[in-house]
């Protein structure tokens, strides 16, 4: 891999709370190079938007406490003042939320938002940026966009508002868009065309995109590589094909196997990842799926690492290819094929 | 827009109608005394009697002594105080008006400052002292009796600091901005004061309690991702939009105010305003004055809910449709 | 609705070392103004309501008059004792007619309380009351009460006050077999509470709005639940929460209209005393015997003080999301 756009190193999100301190994040680690597009999926309360936020240092909680590493293009953004990370913000790393319903000042025009932005980072006028910014919304598709620059947000559809949004994200031609969840509020049609325009504006723009999400459908549809979250630490990492076709992580495994299928055997009903999602508040010493793995033996009682292959030893030399799993390395397949038999059961 | 005015012009007027027959209703249709006597005030004599019942056609229905009574009020202005006997109730209010006007407005000027101040500085620096010692001083605000906060400045500024510090303050009383500006700033300066404390306390902590509901609202993370600097985050987006509703509070306490709701403070300083009037009609139970007045009051109020209605329609774009 | 989160807010409330100091500061003040007949009878051995224009007290073991002659001015009429910070005699001076200004304001401050509480929760609960049918009911009775309420907070309270109080004072009040006299201390209670219903009212009623419209609601009418049910189990208990954050800072408002109604002489009739009529009665005193005037403003501010404080802390506890 060449130079990384983005390294994250050890990254680690500690709330301190009236019934103790709560890791939110717990030795996040991975690499993004320029122009490509990660995903991160996991369920609520995995970790996955707290640690975006917290690259950009977007908490604001005064209990929060943020360490480990953030390169950016060399740069660590957790050791830079305030105001050389406004510079950073919105100009080489944007981001994107989930909700555009919210995600605008309720009492300014589409335009004024978008002007803020490109005027926050560049010295334009004001004719200047609003000029840009009917150009961007041309081109996220908005129709007319001369005349729905002057629009209040609540004028447009939900739809028309994360394209909004995306324009004013794109406004600076930034190096890293980071996406939280940017399709689950919209109905399902307009998801397609969101995602599609992503793909699209990921071409011309060049930027490299961080999608979070909960929708394995929506990694396979846009991302190169995928890292999986649970309870606050990666459980998987690795190209999309190969996490795809040869999950390890008998989470992963549930992500996937929860995800209706086009083509193949029918099945009767979904299967479906038992017990609930993890709270921060009851981690467990060791393997955080543990409690509701089927698969769950002695050893993991003591937190697997993230690796090639945690067990020793190592599989076809690749080492992109990484989870966190005491199962051993070899027959996961059949494990995975044997525990999906037991889930109908 | 024109159909959306002459809407918000017909409801003012039929909310007006409203109020007046209330106002009339608690004077002339309550059970009891007989109201001919409690127009003519204390002790009148069975001539005065005769005269206000005839006057106010209190031996006819109802409907048509409403009808009568406005027609007092507003065309012919010819409501008479029984016990100041000849005194024009109308023409008093509207000389008293100018008074009140100068008394509010300068109070309205000090509070919406003071309030924007506090509320924004609190909100700003939550987590500090800073948020609770301010807040603590608007409650403070919001507890004084504002008659007894007046007496309190009085005796400071008027006898026990008289001759040192506040020897520059004038005696009680009103200066006509048009006789000589400088002396109307003085003489209103502390009962500017005086009214503009409990404003501010209420619009501080209202402001405050916004801004902080604001600065939890999405479009401020969108704001911070762009690379928007703190202080603009503040004051342009969470602000702009905590005003909102400061406005149309507004509206109503301004309205309230020249409606004679300053009177206590009128009152307590000397200044011959609306609520001053009102408070001498009480003195000597002098109910068409009282009536007027209330009635008067409403006027304004209403008056300033639909100026506040307009605004906050250029205010809120999402008010504008509906 | 379970002891649950009423005990979480209760435990919210209690943790709350502002609203606590408020208890504590509204508890003193209380208790003292209970306490008025006996710091009257056995510590000042006088009655504050009988004037005592000619009677003599000790000072410093000199006998002196109550009501000096006037030494001030042209030297007409009397100027009373001021305060000689001795709890058994005139503590805080006397009034005009000699009364020992201390006892009054005892005396004083249980009227104020209880107009001030009593009204309060008159408030709430008529206010409660409409704003609940108004909301639940919806359609025309809803654009009835709404409008009424509208048309009623239209009137500056104040004023409003002022009419009722002017014509309740003059004639009494008799609604069926209830019959208020003029100078009763249910005139000034009835009409404060009565002032401020829309106040409380819109918001209950718009809570109620938004809950019928709650699935739950609708699934509950949907099972042809009697609406007497409905109210009974699913609207009065989550409304509740709304109408108590109200309480107390409705009594700290009513305590200052009530007050100042009384300092415009429309409020509490003599020879009943309060706060507001013992201001009231230190206005010609005020440049000379400014304690008349001080100490009652004083007692009404700190009790509204720890009154709001207390208030915010309520909201606080049972709105953990308005912080």
């Amino acid at each position: 891999m060449p130079e990384p756009l983005l390294e994250v190193d050890d990254l680690r999100v500690t709330f301190r709370t009236r019934r103790g301190t709560v890791t939110a994040v717990d030795g996040l680690s991975f690499a993004l190079a320029a122009g490509d597009t990660l995903g991160i999926v996991g369920e609520s309360g995995s970790g996955k938007t707290v640690s975006m936020l917290s690259i950009l240092k977007l908490i604001r909680d005064p209990n929060a406490r943020i360490s480990g590493r953030v390169l950016f293009r060399g740069r660590n953004l957790l050791e830079l003042t305030d105001r050389e990370l406004r510079d950073v913000r919105g100009r080489d790393i944007a981001m994107i939320f989930q909700d555009p319903m919210t995600a605008l000042t309720p009492v300014y025009r589409v335009g004024w938002h978008i002007a803020e932005q490109i005027r926050a980072h560049e010295k334009v006028s004001r004719q200047a940026a609003r000029d840009r910014a009917v150009r961007l919304l041309a081109e996220v598709g908005i129709p007319e966009p001369g005349r729905r620059v002057d629009n209040y947000p609540h004028e447009f559809s939900g739809g028309m508002r994360q394209r909004a949004v995306i324009a004013m994200a794109l406004a600076c031609n930034p190096a890293l868009l980071i996406a939280d969840e940017p399709t689950t509020a919209l109905d399902v049609t307009t998801q397609a065309q969101v995602l599609d325009l992503m793909r699209r504006l990921r071409e011309t723009h060049g930027s490299a995109i961080v999608v979070i999400t909960h929708d394995m459908g929506v990694v396979s549809e846009i991302a190169d590589r995928v890292l999986v979250m649970y309870g606050g630490r990666a459980v998987e990492r690795g190209p999309k094909r190969e996490v795809f076709r040869r999950p390890r992580h008998p989470y992963t495994w549930g992500l996937l196997d929860s995800v209706p299928r086009m083509a193949g055997p029918r099945v009767r009903r979904l299967p479906m990842i038992p017990g609930t999602p993890i709270g921060p508040l009851d981690l467990p010493a060791g393997c955080g799926f543990a409690p509701r793995c089927r698969l769950r033996h002695q050893a993991c009682e003591v937190r697997p690492e993230l690796a090639d292959a945690p067990t020793g030893g190592t599989r076809n030399g690749a080492s992109e290819h990484v989870d966190a799993c005491w199962l051993p390395a070899e027959g996961r397949a059949a494990l995975r094929e044997r525990s999906r038999e037991e889930s109908r059961g | 827009m024109l159909l959306f005015a002459v809407r918000r012009l017909a409801s003012a007027v039929l909310v007006l109608f409203a109020i007046s027959v209330l106002v009339f209703l608690i004077f002339f249709a309550t059970p009891g005394v007989d109201p001919a006597a409690r127009i003519a005030g204390r002790n009148a004599d069975p001539a005065t009697l005769a005269q206000v019942r005839h006057s106010f056609g209190l031996d006819r229905p109802i409907p048509i002594r409403y009808a009568l009574m406005m027609r007092h009020l507003f065309i012919s202005r010819d409501l008479e105080s029984f016990v100041n006997r000849g005194a024009k109730v109308i023409p008093q209010i509207v000389q008293a008006t100018p008074v009140t006007l100068s008394l509010v407005l300068g109070a309205a000027v000090i509070w919406v400052l003071f309030a924007v101040l506090m509320g924004t500085v609190a909100a700003w620096r939550r987590g500090t002292v800073a948020d609770p010692l301010i807040m603590l001083a608007g409650v403070v605000g919001i507890s004084l009796p504002v008659y007894w906060l007046g007496e309190v400045v009085n005796l400071i500024t008027q006898s026990r600091l008289h001759g040192s510090v506040f020897s520059w303050v004038p005696p009680l009383g009103y200066v006509s901005l048009t006789d000589d500006p400088g002396q109307w700033a003085l003489h209103l300066l502390f009962p500017w004061l005086t009214l503009a404390v409990l404003y501010a306390g209420i619009y501080a902590r209202l402001l405050r309690s916004e801004l902080v509901a604001n600065l939890n609202e999405d479009y401020v993370r969108t704001a911070r991702a762009k690379g928007i600097s703190e202080r603009r985050i503040l004051i342009r987006h969470a602000l702009r939009c905590s005003l909102i509703p400061i406005v149309s509070l507004f509206g109503l306490d301004f309205g309230a105010l020249v409606g004679g709701a300053a009177l206590l403070t009128e009152v307590v300083f000397g200044l011959p305003g609306v609520g001053k009037l009102t408070y001498d009609a009480l003195q000597t139970v002098d109910l068409p004055m009282i009536m007027a007045t209330v009635i008067y009051a409403a006027f304004f109020v209403v008056l300033a809910n639909a100026v506040v209605d307009v605004l906050y329609a250029r205010l809120d774009p999402r008010a504008r449709h509906a | 609705m379970s002891a649950g989160p009423w005990r979480i807010a209760a435990g919210h409330l209690a943790r709350n070392r502002a609203a606590m100091a408020g208890v504590a500061v509204f508890v003193v003040i209380a208790l003292a103004c209970l306490a008025a007949p006996l710091y009257a009878e056995h510590v000042a051995h006088t009655d504050p309501f009988r004037s005592n224009v000619s009677g003599t007290t000790v000072v410093d073991g000199r006998t002196v008059q109550v009501l000096a002659p006037s030494s001030t001015g042209l030297g007409l009429g009397v100027t009373p004792i001021g305060p000689t910070w001795d709890p058994g005699h005139y503590f805080l001076g006397a009034d005009n007619q000699g009364r020992d200004v201390l006892a009054r304001l005892l005396y004083g401050g249980r009227n104020s309380l209880f107009i001030g509480l009593i009204s309060a929760l008159l408030c709430c609960l008529i206010a409660t009351a409409v704003g609940v049918l108004a909301g639940y009911a919806g359609g025309p009775v809803d654009a009835l009460l709404s409008r009424t309420l509208d048309v009623v907070w239209s009137i500056p309270v104040y004023l409003l006050a002022i009419c009722l109080s002017v014509i309740l004072l003059t004639s009494g009040l008799r609604l069926g077999p209830i019959t208020i006299s003029a100078g009763s201390l249910w005139v000034p209670i009835l009409i404060i509470a009565v002032v401020y219903v829309p106040y409380v009212a819109r918001p209950v009623r718009g809570q109620v709005v938004a809950l019928r419209n709650r699935d739950y609601i609708q699934a509950a009418i949907g099972t042809g639940a009697s609406d007497v049910r409905v109210m009974r189990r699913d609207v009065l208990p989550n409304i509740l929460p709304t109408a108590i954050v109200f309480v107390p800072i409705m009594m700290a408002l009513d305590m200052l209209t009530e007050s100042a109604l009384s300092f415009l002489s429309v409020g509490v009739q003599p020879p009943d005393a309060s706060w507001g009529t013992i201001i009231n009665d230190g206005l010609g005193l005020l440049y000379t015997r400014p304690a008349v005037t001080i100490a009652p403003g004083l007692c009404i501010a700190a009790t509204a003080v720890a009154l709001n404080v207390l208030g915010d802390g309520v909201r606080d506890a049972l709105d953990p999301g308005a912080r």
